[in-house]
């Protein structure tokens, strides 16, 4: 177990980053997922085609399909993701800034591909809302963009914190697919680096990788529970 | 798409003229977003030249039945992978949940008739089992699936067991996805109304009959639309086996674009084979959905939803996967 110890800031290292790429991802998840919500319940046909594509689309590929193709495809176009380097957020998020391989592409990908659940997880809030409070929201002749901002948003917004969560959690897990796709130093990487290349024992890495991820993702399910119990309460 | 009236009134003549306008004007906009932003790049950096697409689509290209070949090798091995795996987690899922459903039922027992500590002893294992249990299911669920296979690969050669790759990633799926099945039909058993499992103990059914005979069968039902959601996702996730190089069709994938560099084509191309089947999987997903809604209604019977907060938010942890 003396791995667990000596090699601690490697472990913390690696918590760190998995951190960092969770709450960009998340961030930007959140931003785009609102986005192709908004777009999902428009007035406008072709805008709800584009949502539903777009979330047919992503939802139905493999991650590490769409890791592939932004970690291969965006290169071959001639992309360095530097859209991302936003100057305030890379003074942050050191990563941002560096050229280390894939970081940016990773990124890129978990966000594309956990937006499409965030905006399943926020149209069933929007579901969720009994239809006669829109109805009576449009009889005091609310517009469409009143209606959603007043009456059904707020509303929706309550019904949608435990599936969002849950969206949140498995974007969590997924982002352990990174390291896989050479983005240097995260937790699941740093697995694979201490067991193969250096030749630490399997148990005790596995045992600090383990509680690494446990710890981002099981206080955040326990909240939900709550969070859950206390709507049901609510109700 | 029946929330859709309920935000705006049914349009009239202008408010159908105005949606036509911006129908129009958003899907030029769009248009012209997709040929600059997509076709432009792509066709600039030649990436619509026969001489990558044509290993993939011309059938009278030297390469093509080659690679068609080595691609149904990579779907089949996908879809073993993915069989095995949904069998053997619906399996042990299952069994977890009626598990953890008798644990829970035998810790609020008594056993009064029989000896203080022997009875003490009995509630504490049932108390120490339904805990360990329940650890297992937190752990992982809360593990990444990459990392359980990844556990697994690396872990079952450590201690002298080895098997094909392909059974390290049957395992390893089937860890982290019959914990999630065995909380899909948990939740389903509790969410079913109390009076079912009081109906069973007063004809005299065991718990073990109430559950084998009443609960389960119902919470399956009810829980149909989860489960074939959490199909869809194992059929993603063995796409993972191409870290432990399973030869499934990613890897394969990437084997071909090594002979040939053609990334984005084949991407493209697995991307829509793997998108084809899961959406057919979605689609039957709904329609045993509105069957059994609608099935449930024409019965007469008293509608036995499970809470809905619990159903929305597993279905929606559910359809996530890789």
């Amino acid at each position: 177990m003396s791995v667990l110890i000596d090699k601690f800031d490697v472990f913390a290292g690696g918590f760190w980053l998995t951190l960092q790429i969770c709450v960009l991802a998340a961030v930007g998840a959140l931003l785009l997922g609102a986005v192709l919500a908004v777009l999902r319940i428009s007035p406008v046909p072709p805008l709800r085609a584009v949502g539903t594509g777009y979330v047919n689309v992503f939802r139905n590929m493999p991650l590490t399909v769409v890791m592939f193709f932004a970690a291969f495809g965006l290169p071959a176009l001639g992309s360095n993701a530097d859209f991302l380097r936003v100057p305030g957020l890379d003074a942050v998020f050191s990563r941002l800034d560096t050229d280390l391989p894939y970081f940016r592409f990773a990124l890129i990908a978990l966000v594309l591909y956990t937006a499409a659940f965030v905006c399943e997880a926020l149209r069933s809030g929007v579901n969720a809302v009994p239809a006669g409070q829109a109805e009576a929201a449009r009889s005091l002749g609310l517009t469409f963009g009143q209606n959603l901002r007043y009456v059904v948003l707020p509303q929706s917004w309550k019904a949608s914190v435990v599936p969002l969560g849950s969206v949140i959690i498995a974007m969590i897990k997924n982002s352990a697919l990174v390291g896989f796709f050479g983005v240097v130093g995260d937790l699941s990487q740093t697995a694979d680096q201490l067991t193969s290349a250096e030749g630490y024992a399997f148990v005790p890495v596995a045992i600090g990788i383990s509680i690494g991820y446990l710890i981002m993702t099981v206080p955040l399910g326990a909240l939900l529970d709550r969070i859950e119990k206390r709507q049901a309460v609510a109700r | 798409m029946s929330q859709q009236s309920v935000l705006y009134d049914v349009p009239g003549p202008r408010q159908r003229r105005l949606t036509l306008i911006g129908s129009v004007v958003a899907t030029v906009l769009l248009l012209a977003a997709a040929y600059f932003l997509v076709y432009r790049p792509l066709d600039d950096k030649g990436q619509f030249s026969m001489e990558l697409w044509g290993p993939l689509i011309d059938p009278s290209n030297e390469n093509f039945s080659l690679v068609w070949k080595r691609i149904g090798t990579g779907f089949q091995n996908t879809l073993t992978a993915a069989a095995l795996a949904i069998v053997s987690s619906l399996v042990v899922g299952t069994l977890l949940a009626v598990l953890r459903i008798q644990l829970k039922s035998l810790t609020r027992r008594r056993f009064t008739g029989l000896a203080t500590p022997l009875a003490y002893l009995l509630r504490g294992l049932n108390m120490l089992l339904s805990a360990v249990t329940r650890v297992c299911v937190e752990v992982f669920r809360g593990l990444p699936v990459v990392i359980t296979i990844f556990f697994v690969a690396r872990g079952f050669p450590e201690f002298g067991v080895s098997f094909d790759t392909l059974w390290y990633l049957v395992i390893g799926l089937t860890i982290y996805n019959s914990v999630v099945i065995a909380e899909i039909l948990r939740s389903g058993m509790e969410g079913l109304p109390g009076g079912q499992a009081e109906a069973a103990a007063a004809i005299g059914l065991s718990p073990a009959q109430t559950t084998r005979m009443i609960l389960l069968p119902q919470a399956f039902r009810i829980m149909l639309p989860a489960l074939i959601s959490q199909l869809v996702v194992v059929l993603k996730d063995t796409s993972l086996g191409f870290i432990i190089s399973y030869e499934e069709t990613l890897n394969i994938g990437k084997q071909i674009i090594g002979a040939l560099d053609n990334p984005i084509q084949v991407y493209v191309v697995i991307a829509v084979m793997f998108i084809l089947v899961n959406y057919s999987l979605s689609k039957l997903a709904q329609y045993v959905q509105r069957r059994l809604s609608r099935g449930r209604k024409t019965a007469g019977t008293p509608a036995q939803n499970p809470p809905p907060a619990a159903l929305a938010s597993q279905s929606e942890s559910n359809g996530q996967g890789i």
